[in-house]
């Protein structure tokens, strides 16, 4: 009962419908009562009827944010900083399809799943975000648009990898389904989807960080410069590996009976070389730091309360795990990578919080806190996320190897 | 040869749509010299603090009665009830009265910030906000240098409130409530140019009266808004680190790279995974 893809080839053709299929896929399966449950569960409750009565009552209702200080905790962890972390399907992608690393590919699919739920969950977010969301489809149809805005450009691109991820994880679910004929006409769309993934990935991961440009007057300088959309895409790569490093080794034990042999067998070869790229990514990133910092002529300012902060940043969250994952790299300790990824991973949250949310209007006479609902939100939204991931798992070929139709075909 | 002539297309297509969606990113003209915009001009040596602006404002945009009143070391600010807001200053020549509201910027960073034109610099010179089309993002108030747009955080179907230098009574040939009814004329209406000329004439004629500036002149890339003062504008708490170009030009560059980047990606990703497509490695550590 360990290989899920026989069942899902056994089912698919055993005379149902595929309706009847997906009908019985919704099931629950495995245990109810896990600590992962217990927890989320109720934080999940807890969060939608907080957004029942952010919907009634409004925005301010739930959450602190100030006329001064438009945007918080969702926009600057669950979009900006989920979008960092999303960034590996498109590093991935680019790896295995553009650059033939076939080292990769046994991770492709499940990075791109997560990419793909991350992106679909933090545009669900920002709906949250939106005072008038009944609006949202205005930039999408053609009736105003506002094309000098690098909103607009986001929106849109948030939309359109959302689909090109869709296309490259959909021969997955033709394996689920078992549909033969789908499957050989999705895959053949992979590598467009590919290419037009990781354009759109360079455009908005920098995006991003421009949709701060105009607000020079209320960033602390020390993180505001005219690079930060190169910042921001430059970080977003090794931001997106170390997320699949660290995601990679909790499915590796959670999921441990899903994963093919050959895969258990590349795993640690996979996360080595994940960190060699780390490490040359963070160079380059650092190496940019510094540039960006000597330009803008900022000594004086790092004898501050903030210019602390910020060598804590670079020093402890940027060059720290830059050497870590070269020296665990170069001594094949997979243990020290982990730990490296989960530095890296804290001082990407640390990056983009310092931009969007801490030394936004670091000079106001009262500081945005987000309140205990916004933050029960945020989990609320991860949560539902990590189920729907584990749901996902366990049902279609991603770990697991894909039905033996598939290397047949071939 | 399937993959790659469907490639083309994509690429053909995904070259087209951005090349046709990147329509002139600068639709404002360059300079203000270009559009006669309508503007106010607001000399703070002949404001009382009367707040008939206050009033004024409040009734003709529907809003409760003002509250409070201008007092030297409290600064009141507009918010979602209040557009315009008169406050009082201690200066080195004494108390000095200052109305704040929002400034029409020539380009201004809301407009361009807005992903549905819901701000909208109008031809006349207000800056307008559209109902219909705002999803209520607040992007604009993040943008915006001078702090104004305002955002009903209580409400299920929330508006952007701001000063719209009264659009409606201007496109009926009235003047703005606020210039209307100042009984000090303090305040007064017409085309930017003229009013210019005219705040340069007053610091021409009173040198000791106003210090030589004229704040909106450059700020911000112009504003359609303009202020006179008998002090350094720093006193009236105005923001003077603001930029004298225009903020939509801070993102300029990046957007301006939006077209480049897609057309030459994917020809050079796909030129690299042609590159390497033979690549196939003999042992599974060769690509390391």
């Amino acid at each position: 009962m360990n290989n899920t893809s026989e069942i899902t080839v056994e089912n698919a053709t055993s005379g149902k419908t595929t309706w009847q299929f997906i009908l019985e896929e919704l099931k629950p399966k495995g245990k109810i009562f896990t600590p992962f449950n217990i927890i989320s569960v109720p934080i999940i409750l807890l969060g939608i009827v907080l957004i029942v009565i952010r919907f009634i009552y409004g925005i301010g209702s739930i959450t602190n944010l100030t006329q001064e200080v438009p945007w918080g905790l969702w926009i600057g962890f669950d979009v900006v900083t989920g979008v960092a972390f999303a960034g590996g399907a498109y590093v991935i992608t680019f790896m295995v399809y553009i650059l033939n690393m076939h080292k990769y590919h046994s991770i492709v699919k499940v990075t791109v799943l997560n990419g793909f739920l991350a992106y679909v969950f933090y545009a669900g977010a920002l709906l949250l975000d939106l005072g008038r969301p009944w609006n949202v489809i205005n930039p999408i149809i053609g009736n105003s648009f506002g094309t000098s805005s690098v909103l607009f450009l986001v929106a849109w691109h948030f939309l359109l990898y959302m689909m090109a991820q869709l296309i490259e994880f959909s021969p997955t679910i033709a394996e689920w389904l078992g549909k033969k004929r789908a499957h050989k006409i999705l895959s053949g769309m992979t590598l467009a989807a590919v290419i037009f993934g990781i354009t759109l990935s360079t455009l908005h991961q920098s995006g991003l960080g421009a949709l701060y440009l105009m607000a020079k007057d209320k960033i602390h300088p020390l993180w505001y410069s005219e690079f930060i959309p190169v910042m921001f895409f430059v970080s977003s790569i090794f931001a997106g590996l170390s997320m699949v490093i660290f995601e990679g080794s909790i499915s590796h034990k959670v999921f441990f009976n899903q994963i093919s042999e050959k895969n258990k067998k590349a795993h640690n070869s996979i996360i080595r070389g994940l960190s060699k790229i780390c490490a040359g990514a963070m160079f380059a990133y650092f190496f940019l730091q510094i540039l960006v910092f000597v330009h803008g002529k900022h000594w004086t300012l790092l004898n501050t309360g903030m210019g602390y902060w910020y060598l804590t940043e670079m020093i402890g969250f940027v060059a720290l795990p830059m050497v870590l994952f070269y020296y665990s790299y170069r001594r094949n300790n997979i243990l020290l990578i982990k730990i490296a990824s989960i530095i890296t991973i804290l001082g990407i949250i640390i990056n983009r919080l310092n931009v969007t949310v801490i030394g936004f209007r670091w000079d106001a006479a009262s500081h945005y806190f987000p309140s205990w609902m916004e933050i029960a939100v945020t989990l609320c939204v991860l949560f539902i996320e990590i189920w729907v991931f584990r749901w996902v798992i366990r049902r279609m070929p991603v770990l697991s190897d894909p039905p033996s139709w598939v290397t047949k075909n071939k | 040869m399937k993959i790659e002539r469907r490639n083309f297309l994509k690429i053909l297509g995904v070259t087209g749509v951005s090349l046709a969606l990147n329509k002139p990113l600068n639709a404002k003209p360059e300079t203000a010299e270009d559009v006669e915009f309508y503007g106010i001009l607001y000399d703070a040596t002949r404001c009382v603090g009367c707040q008939s602006c206050e009033y004024a404002c409040a009734e003709a945009n529907g809003l409760p009665e003002p509250t409070g009143m201008p007092e030297v070391g409290i600064v009141r600010k507009t918010d979602e009830t209040r557009r315009t807001i008169v406050n009082a200053y201690d200066t080195s020549k004494g108390e000095v009265y200052l109305k704040r509201q929002c400034m029409h910027c020539n380009q201004p960073a809301c407009d361009a910030a807005c992903l549905t034109q819901a701000m909208h610099k109008t031809e006349e010179g207000p800056v307008i906000w559209r109902g219909d089309k705002c999803m209520g993002c607040r992007y604009c108030m993040v943008s915006c240098p001078f702090d104004v747009p305002k955002f009903e955080y209580h409400s299920a179907n929330p508006k952007i409130t701001k000063c719209d230098m009264c659009y409606d009574r201007l496109l009926e040939g009235q003047k703005p409530a606020c210039v209307e009814n100042c009984p000090a004329e303090a305040l007064i209406f017409g085309k930017r140019r003229d009013l210019i000329a005219e705040a340069r004439k007053r610091i021409v004629e009173n040198p000791d009266m106003y210090v030589d500036h004229i704040y909106g002149e450059h700020e911000a890339g112009g504003t359609s808004f303009l202020y006179l003062s008998p002090v350094p504008f720093e006193e009236l708490g105005l923001n003077t680190k603001v930029q004298k170009s225009s903020y939509p030009a801070l993102s300029k560059g990046f957007l301006y790279s939006v077209p480049t980047i897609f057309v030459l990606w994917p020809t050079l990703l796909l030129g690299i995974h042609e590159a390497t497509k033979n690549n196939h490695p003999i042992n599974p550590e060769e690509n390391e």
